[in-house]
């Protein structure tokens, strides 16, 4: 039989006893719509709670710091301990940015400074905690709804601040609740394109040192030197100069939350361009400790290793640990979560799938009673040439069209369920002043699942009808009662 | 009426053997019954209730098995036929029309014509050029779009004879075609199967349990009493009025 014929006919049956399919078909509809608000539920708080773990760039973040060196953030972690203890230099930077899988290697960089917006009625200045964004934080969810732009460049003298600080150079009192407000389109256009005015601290070579020409950024040294005891008291005296500088900043963009927060500590509410800070030789909080533990070569306090896949996180804090150093990552903690949320998943899954399990038996029971009713078309069609192929397939057919159908239904309803409820919800948190989350969340590729999971359902239903209906005998169908 | 040369023969079956579970006792509906068809011979099978002529007539349909024996058809064994092989057969080569006229009650009449094209996936527009001209041999045209409840019974009758005839079978098949009808109604039916017998070259073969009808319209008639063969005849009367 051809396609169309086998369509038209499992049509008409189905037009045939209109009502009965219908209620079958809005019970497959319920069974669906419950799968798919238990399931959107799962994955809307699933995804609110990696966005805002994701927002901080945890997961694909390992931190590294030279061992024994006490500057750096600490982790109390039970790290194998392999290899020889090296210094946190330019050449393990270089080294980790060789390493497979690393998609960028920057310091943790956290300097403090003084603040004031050029031409601004108060003269007050903000005393504030300077980060750097490397170039590749233009792709971190704290930019999608950015005011203003990214950084031109790598040295641009450009600053992006925190919304939050924003307000606090215009003056405006603090949000109450939740600080990742934005600001109104007309505050930021009294900020973007203006003037920051910096004033900072630049680290220099001081000049009671013997290596003063020497100690340059990169800090190298000529290592014969080391056993000279003239040398050896210079090392001890080594000491630096701290000249106030100033730098004018473009402010180029606006960020209601922190970009890249990491594991940074504390708030940071201004970002220059990583080039342009590493090139201001700022001093930064925690080489106050290189004043009484002077080291011959420049070392970071932190590396921050961005991994190009979280997958690889594990691997990549291996091979780093093997050359010597010190990492901690969030990996265990985000694959606790990640199997946190599979077995909520799995919990809402069952649950909503009982729903269509009942409806399948809905199927079966309608399909059974056709067979009973259409015992004798069934036999004349037989009669007439159609084989037991044909009869199942009609059958079958007509369970998958009640499946689609109740699967399109179910979906919209259980979408239409989840916007009802997340409506409900929010409407209550505004209430609460607590910011309007969307927790519920229906990707395409659930409604098209649900609907597969829901023909597939309805066709496993189908099954026994329609090879009971092949299998029926037309002798016996076509005798006159 | 020659019979025994098989280019002229369209249906032969070879001790046949039917038998129904009853209980514990096997009932032999059929027992050993060699029959042939001539090409557009008018058979009649005669017999009491239970001798066995609507389970030899359903398995000269291909509706039901054999135990055993052969039962040959325009020179294929419907013996060894997988059923989708069988459900072939009865598509193509058989028509068929019962006493209760087994129309789908839901289907107007030319959908009840078109249903058997649908199954032997006969283009839409051919489709609808047969059932026409089904309906037209049956003189039905005007009833075309009607249900079957809308009909009497002679014209459901008809309406069923248009249904076997869409796929152009080489036999068809009666099981008490009148036996639902009244006797003006039941003679209109006959009339218009030994027609089609005559235009069309069907071999038909009827079951009936009505010997006058049988003598009137059939070339022979085959007796049948606890599933044999128990006499055959014939038909001179017939022979007559085909010669005529």
């Amino acid at each position: 039989m051809r396609a169309y014929d086998l369509i038209e006919l499992a049509g008409r049956n189905l037009r045939e006893a209109g009502l009965r399919n219908s209620l079958t078909t809005l019970g497959i509809g319920v069974g669906v719509a419950s799968l798919v608000a238990m399931l959107s539920l799962g994955i809307g708080l699933q995804k609110l709670a990696t966005r805002q773990l994701g927002r901080s760039g945890l997961f694909d973040t390992v931190i590294v710091t030279a061992r024994g060196d006490s500057r750096g953030p600490r982790f109390s972690q039970a790290a194998p301990v392999t290899g020889q203890a090296k210094p946190l230099d330019d050449t393990a930077r270089h080294s980790f940015e060789q390493m497979a899988n690393v998609a960028e290697v920057y310091p943790n960089f956290s300097a403090v400074g003084d603040l004031r917006l050029e031409g601004a009625q108060s003269a007050a200045s903000h005393f504030s905690v300077v980060g750097t964004l490397p170039q590749s934080a233009r792709n971190s969810e704290a930019f999608d709804d950015v005011q203003g732009t990214f950084f031109s460049g790598g040295d641009a003298p450009e600053a992006i601040i925190l919304s939050d600080f924003g307000r606090e150079l215009l003056d405006l009192p603090r949000e109450p609740r939740g600080t990742d407000v934005k600001l109104t389109s007309e505050q930021a256009s009294q900020l973007l394109g203006k003037v920051l005015v910096l004033k900072y601290h630049r680290r220099e070579a001081g000049e009671s040192a013997p290596l003063a020409g020497k100690t340059t950024k990169k800090g190298q040294r000529d290592p014969d030197d080391i056993d000279s005891p003239d040398d050896q008291q210079a090392q001890d005296m080594q000491s630096f100069n701290l000249v106030p500088r100033q730098l004018k900043l473009k402010i180029v963009g606006i960020v209601a939350s922190e970009p890249n927060r990491g594991f940074r500590q504390g708030r940071t509410p201004v970002f220059l361009p990583l080039a342009l800070a590493e090139s201001l030789d700022m001093v930064q909080a925690g080489e106050l400790w290189s004043t009484l533990r002077p080291s011959e070569t420049k070392t970071y306090t932190a590396l921050i290793v961005r991994v190009a896949r979280s997958k690889a996180v594990s691997q990549v804090e291996e091979d780093i640990r093997k050359q010597g150093y010190s990492t901690f990552s969030i990996l265990d903690a985000s694959k606790g979560i990640t199997r946190f949320f599979t077995f909520l998943d799995l919990f809402l899954g069952i649950f909503g799938s009982l729903a269509l399990a009942v409806a399948s038996l809905g199927i079966v029971n309608t399909l059974v009673m056709a067979i009973l009713e259409r015992r004798r078309e069934i036999g004349i069609m037989k009669a007439l040439g159609a084989s037991d192929g044909d009869v199942k397939r009609i059958f079958f057919f007509e369970a998958g069209s009640m499946g689609i159908l109740g699967g399109a239904l179910g979906a919209g309803l259980g979408w239409m369920i989840g916007r009802v409820i997340n409506l409900g919800t929010n409407v209550y948190l505004q209430r609460q002043e607590i910011r309007p989350e969307n927790f519920w969340y229906v990707p395409w590729w659930l409604v098209a699942a649900a609907l597969t999971f829901s023909v597939f359902v309805s066709l496993f239903a189908g099954l026994y009808p329609a090879s009971r209906a092949a299998r029926l005998d037309p002798v016996q169908a076509l005798r006159h009662d | 009426m020659a019979t025994n040369g098989t280019e002229f023969e369209s249906v032969r079956t070879v001790s046949v053997v039917r038998h129904y579970k009853l209980g514990r006792s096997l009932i032999p509906a059929v027992d050993g019954v060699s029959l042939a068809a001539g090409r557009g011979e008018f058979i009649a099978l005669l017999g009491a209730s239970g001798s066995g002529k609507s389970t030899l007539l359903n398995l000269i349909a291909g509706l039901d098995r054999p135990d055993s024996g052969a039962i040959v058809v325009e020179g294929s064994n419907l013996a060894t036929m997988t059923s989708e092989q069988l459900a072939q057969y009865r598509r193509h080569t058989v028509g068929m029309v019962f006493q209760s006229f087994n129309l789908v009650p839901t289907m107007t009449l030319y959908e009840n014509v078109e249903l058997p094209m649908r199954f032997a996936e006969v283009k839409r527009r051919e489709r609808r050029a047969r059932a026409e001209e089904a309906l037209e041999r049956v003189r039905l045209t005007d009833r075309m779009k009607h249900r079957p409840s809308e009909l009497s019974g002679g014209e459901q009758q008809r309406a069923a004879l248009a249904r076997a005839l869409a796929n152009r079978p080489k036999l068809l098949l009666a099981d008490e075609p009148t036996g639902n009808l009244d006797s003006k109604t039941g003679t209109e039916i006959m009339d218009l199967i030994r027609e089609l017998n005559r235009t069309l070259e069907m071999t038909v073969i009827m079951v009936t349990h009505e010997r006058p009808l049988a003598e009137r319209y059939a070339n022979r008639l085959v007796f049948l009493g606890d599933g044999k063969l128990v006499g055959e005849s014939i038909n001179e009367l017939e022979k007559i009025g085909a010669a005529r």
